[in-house]
């Protein structure tokens, strides 16, 4: 162990509360903007924390009376959490199999490439051809079109690290069911699928959370409460017509929680999953 | 098994994906290089071929030149900015204080965050008339009179890229930090024996072990940066006066704001190949990192 000197031991706490005042004071700032009156948030100068605590946007917002503003915010909640759910499951259920296929025969693995390659297509060189598609299918303004949408987001990204997840269970287990004479669905069912199950959670949660982030493609595919996503409501929200900025920040602050409980919870196998996919390539 | 039925068997359990990859990318994306030779609108006609007459009138036009240098800056300066405050940051968190497991917590929440609310968040923060940021700096003695920042064309860029830096350096910072622990003890021990400075340190004994992890977060942060759109259609929208429109924005708005879908298939195209372009330059780049560490 290296020893540290007293005067850098002061500077390395110093930065560090300097870091620590970088990442959490804008994240205070929009939870105090949620609970402020909107008189305090427009007083000069500028009220840094509320006279009186009122969290009563938060009831605002979780309210189901026709035509409110919690109506439109609660319908967009369950929008997000249907597409981002719908497409979590398609993208694992595409992806498990063939994960599994190139890592246990390289041969194809080529094409798991050219699957993770479309990671570099900017959305918008597809968002034409797709609008016309799914206005052809009769799928715009649709949570079950919206999700499709989002399998060309989320499939190359849980191949990706679902195959680094089975590289690292060993082939010679799955030999060895073989040998006791179990099929190759058994072996997977018993051996390789619950060895797996922390990569395939992983993947699940990272899926649901892109998901979740996504604001483009829901942009351009939906145009009301059938299918707005959170992400579309909060920018419409920011987009102006509202005049009470802590509506805004309460809209922010729920729409934040699941991903940042995710994060939290998950901090470690995200990190992880985040550096070996692409270390090991 | 034979080596013959292992693969037909790979292929048909990679059936469904590819299946549904062509269906959802692949085909959309021939139709675009289709429409990117038409005068196609969205709404209405199919449109006539016009040959390359959509990607001479884009190349030459100011628009796309004027929003590729806008981009360009974006991706360049918020990457740079973020590696190197990311590094920083995972050397500090990498040293002995109280408080550290928390504040290594406390940087998966940025990341997190979804990329709406933190524009929506920064919007706020920048806000001309009640935002915090001109109130902190009103208060404090830095600033005599409130100031746009993201209304004034000379401020609107570099007040996203704050934006865009604050939620992505953490994770920057996690990479490197994950990077660091790999680094044995006995090496920096032996460097210290061997009388090295921090800086011929950091160099020489810390940098080759970051060197990978870096590599590959600065390509896909790249990446991501030269392809932004969120971020900026929530705080801006592209402008005031056009200062912040990046490729996507500007394809997002001949595409879908004046409905020309055939000019702005070329245009998307276009950004495809640049994007395709910086990325096998970093391929090549990476696996030269990589050979040199092995």
């Amino acid at each position: 162990m290296e020893r540290k000197s007293v005067p850098f031991s002061l500077f390395i706490h110093a930065c560090a509360l300097l870091l620590a005042a970088v990442i959490l004071a804008p994240l205070v700032w929009l939870f105090v903007m949620s609970i402020s009156p909107a008189a305090d948030l427009t007083a000069k100068p500028l009220r840094w924390w509320p006279q009186a605590v009122d969290f009563s946007r938060y009831g605002v917002l979780l309210s189901s009376i026709e035509n409110s503003a919690g109506a439109a915010f609660v319908a967009s909640l369950i929008n997000s959490i249907v597409v981002a759910g719908m497409a979590t499951i398609a993208a694992l259920a595409l992806a498990v199999p063939a994960a599994w296929a190139v890592s246990r025969t390289p041969a194809v693995g080529w094409s798991l490439y050219m699957v993770i390659a479309t990671y570099m297509l900017p959305p918008v060189a597809l968002a034409v051809p797709l609008y016309f598609g799914l206005s052809h299918l009769g799928l715009l303004n649709n949570v079950f079109g919206l999700a499709l949408v989002y399998l060309t987001i989320l499939a190359p990204f849980t191949t990706w690290l679902l195959k680094s997840g089975f590289d690292a269970i060993p082939r010679e287990i799955e030999a060895a069911a073989m040998m006791d004479g179990a099929g190759l669905f058994a072996t997977l069912r018993i051996i390789t699928l619950p060895l797996a199950a922390p990569v395939m959670a992983t993947s699940a949660l990272f899926a649901f959370l892109l998901a979740w982030d996504e604001f483009f493609y829901a942009l351009l595919f939906t145009s009301d409460l059938r299918a707005k996503t959170l992400t579309v409501a909060i920018a419409d929200l920011a987009g102006g017509r509202v005049s009470d900025y802590g509506l805004i920040a309460t809209a922010g602050v729920l729409a934040a929680l699941p991903p940042v409980a995710i994060g939290l919870v998950m901090q470690r196998a995200l990190i992880s999953g985040l550096t070996s996919g692409g270390v090991k390539g | 098994m034979s080596g013959t039925s292992m693969t037909t068997r790979a292929w048909l359990l990679m059936l469904p994906l590819l299946a549904v990859m062509v269906a959802v990318i692949g085909w959309p994306l021939v139709d675009t290089v289709g429409l990117s030779f038409t005068d196609a609108r969205l709404v209405g006609t199919a449109g006539n071929f016009v040959g390359i007459d959509n990607y001479v009138k884009t190349i030459s036009g100011s628009n796309f030149l004027r929003s590729l240098s806008t981009t360009a800056q974006f991706a360049i300066i918020s990457v740079f900015a973020e590696m190197v405050l990311g590094v920083l940051a995972a050397l500090l968190l990498n040293q002995q204080f109280y408080g550290r497991t928390v504040l290594r917590g406390l940087m998966i929440l940025p990341w997190a965050l979804p990329t709406v609310v933190n524009a929506t968040l920064w919007r706020l923060i920048y806000n001309p008339e009640y935002g915090a940021l001109n109130a902190a700096l009103t208060q404090i003695g830095l600033l005599d009179a409130y100031r746009s920042w993201l209304g004034e064309p000379a401020t609107a860029l570099a007040s996203l890229i704050v934006a865009d830096c604050w939620k992505n350096f953490p994770l920057v910072a996690l990479i490197a930090l994950a990077a660091l622990q790999a680094v044995p003890r006995d090496i920096t021990a032996a460097s210290l024996v061997d009388g090295a400075g921090p800086f011929a340190r950091f160099r020489f004994v810390i940098l080759p072990y970051l060197a990978g992890p870096l590599m590959v977060a600065l390509v896909l942060r790249t990446i991501e940066a030269f392809k932004v759109f969120d971020i900026i259609w929530v705080m801006t929208r592209g402008g005031p006066a056009n200062s912040t429109r990046t490729l996507s924005i500007l394809v997002y708005q001949e595409a879908f704001s004046f409905q020309r879908a055939g000019s702005g298939a070329s245009l998307a195209l276009i950004v495809t190949l640049l994007v395709a372009v910086l990325a096998a330059a970093y391929a090549a780049l990476v696996r030269k990192t990589a050979g040199s560490n092995a």
